[in-house]
């Protein structure tokens, strides 16, 4: 039988490789994770607030609304892309993953060190949001990490699901049609997921407030709310956590399943 | 009395779905220790499927393969502790440079670092790559990427070693080398699994040939053993301008004492014989119609060996 100190060497090393790739492509790894809250923050609490002679949405705590939506969706949009897309080139014509599927290791572990290495890049994504939302607006936004332990536990579960949704993506989805899949998968899930407005204020359109229920993004910026900025309505995290948690449940083990039945026909 | 060191048994893959294909179909083989085995078939005959199962990543639908007395199936991870794959494809890892392909290897197969750097820098060496250790991949020729894949292959130092149509795509003289490559690691010691649809290669580097078609085992042995057995026949492959009347003429020549068979395709005739005296001048006679543009003519070697056992010719 393999050792499991043996699995567990073998784990690093393709830990090890992951970041040795990624020290290599630092640069493009954070203008990805950056961009976007860099420019959100940027147009929705400096330059609109201006031009409209006031605050356009929320009214002035909007950065607060928008700290934890955005660090939603730099995990989601890093749990996505950092799976997916370097698999669908592994998977593809190159058949690159081949070696790292051929090495003394249950193929499972291969698919969950993917989740362990992109989660890490979901943290680092997310807490990279937390300096920008107090340097860039023109009222700087401060979190409240008193309660450190419920947000650990909300990053970490949300991390892993978004890296699940990208394993399950990037195991499933035709190569040639990875990028219609950010485009019809990944907008309307941040779109409609809670991020630019508390859950809670959806109360006058119930049916979409229930609808978007289905969302797994929207557990994730109201359990990020509940954590870090206590000033604003949200769900209670009994309610948040325990949903992330089932559909991490759910997807990891579809996208495990998946990446499993992509490797060994 | 040699030892067996890979064991497949009643070995079948069929691809359910639309159109159901049987792609092996009840293949049994042995391989013994140190040895280079050839599995020899034209494209679809179930080469590939079968290395594919052998090295876990294909489940077979029935039967069981062993290899160093692993099974194969119930213990795919410690049973790639075993064996070195080289795919019929580039699959280098495109983000790595070719030292970092040989360590990182060596690091998904437990070494430690010091361990891992020093069996790459000894591979880089030994196949004449550490002139390029920094490049990458995408920026080697074919021949170099395939001396890569086979140091990686073996950088775990595996007991036998899968070769997938090795030299496909390669030109002749980074395929020589390549021969060379599998000839040095057989002296080293390596159990060497090679499949090709190169007869050349098959009879030049093979200890054994198995030869393949449709997933069935169609012969099995040296190349001596298999040319002695079923290559004492001659073929004539005939180049034929019209094939106008074809039928006729071929049935006149089968008619001659010692014509085993002769087959219309789509350039000309194919003929099998037994007994050759006297047979040239009444092939060219009865041919006339036809015009006769090119012939050839071999005796016993694998191609006819191959010709005989599937009917066809490999480049069919």
């Amino acid at each position: 039988m393999i050792s499991r100190k043996q699995c567990f060497t073998s784990f690093l090393g393709l830990m090890g490789r992951d970041l040795r790739v990624m020290r290599r492509e630092l640069m493009p790894f954070l203008l990805r994770v950056g961009m976007q809250p860099l420019l959100f923050l940027f147009v929705f609490t400096t330059v609109l607030p201006r031009v409209s002679g006031g605050n356009p949405m929320g009214g002035g705590n909007f950065g607060q609304i928008l700290l934890p939506g955005l660090m939603a969706v730099a995990i989601m949009f890093t749990g996505i892309a950092s799976v997916a897309l370097p698999l669908s080139t592994e998977f593809g014509i190159t058949r690159e993953i081949d070696d790292r599927v051929m090495g003394p290791i249950p193929v499972w572990l291969v698919g969950v060190e993917k989740l362990v290495f992109s989660a890490l890049q979901c943290i680092v994504a997310a807490a990279l949001v937390i300096p920008m939302a107090y340097y860039i607006p023109a009222r700087p936004v401060v979190p409240d990490l008193t309660r450190w332990p419920l947000l650990l536990l909300v990053l970490l579960l949300a991390s892993f699901l978004s890296s699940s949704i990208g394993l399950v993506i990037g195991s499933k989805v035709n190569p040639k049609q990875i990028g219609l899949v950010f485009s019809i998968v990944l907008v309307p899930i941040t779109f409609l997921g809670s991020v630019y407005y508390p859950w809670a204020q959806l109360d006058s359109m119930r049916a979409l407030q229930y609808a978007v229920l289905i969302n797994p993004i929207v557990y994730m910026c109201e359990g990020l709310r509940a954590a870090i900025t206590p000033a604003v309505p949200s769900m209670p995290w009994w309610i948040s956590v325990p949903a992330l948690a089932a559909s991490l449940y759910l997807i990891g083990r579809w996208g495990i399943q998946s990446f499993v039945k992509r490797v060994i026909s | 009395m040699t030892q067996s060191i890979v064991q497949i048994e009643s070995l079948t893959k069929v691809f359910d779905g639309k159109d159901r294909v049987v792609a092996v179909d009840g293949v049994d083989l042995e391989l013994h220790e140190g040895e280079i085995f050839g599995l020899l078939g034209p494209n679809g005959a179930g080469k590939t499927t079968t290395i594919g199962m052998a090295t876990t990543r294909i489940l077979p639908s029935s039967g069981r393969i062993h290899i160093n007395g692993i099974d194969v199936v119930k213990n795919p991870a410690e049973a790639r502790q075993r064996i070195g794959v080289v795919p019929q494809f580039n699959t280098l890892d495109r983000s790595l440079t070719l030292f970092e392909n040989l360590y990182y290897h060596c690091r998904y197969f437990a070494m430690g670092h010091g361990e891992a750097k020093a069996r790459s820098i000894e591979l880089l060496d030994q196949f004449l790559l550490a002139e390029r250790k920094n490049a990458y991949p995408a920026q080697l020729s074919g021949g170099l990427a395939q001396r890569l894949q086979i140091a990686r292959a073996i950088a775990h130092r595996p007991r036998v070693l899968f070769l997938d149509e090795p030299s496909a795509g390669l030109d002749p003289q980074s395929r020589l080398a390549m021969w060379s490559i599998v000839e040095d690691l057989h002296k080293e010691g390596i159990t060497v699994l090679l499949t090709t649809h190169y007869m050349e290669e098959a009879d030049k580097l093979s200890d054994r040939i198995a030869i393949i078609d449709h997933g069935r085992l169609l012969a099995l042995g040296s190349s001596e053993k298999l040319k002695s057995i079923f290559g004492v026949r001659t073929v004539y492959e005939l180049t034929l301008k019209s094939l106008e009347g074809i039928e006729i003429a071929a049935g006149q020549l089968r008619a001659q004492p010692g014509v085993e068979s002769a087959e219309p395709h789509e350039h000309g005739l194919r003929i099998v014989a037994e007994k050759t005296d006297g047979l040239l001048p009444l092939i060219v006679e009865a041919t006339k119609m036809q015009g006769l543009v090119d012939m050839r003519m071999q005796g016993a070697n694998l191609e006819t060996v191959f010709i005989k056992l599937t009917g066809r010719d490999l480049r069919d």
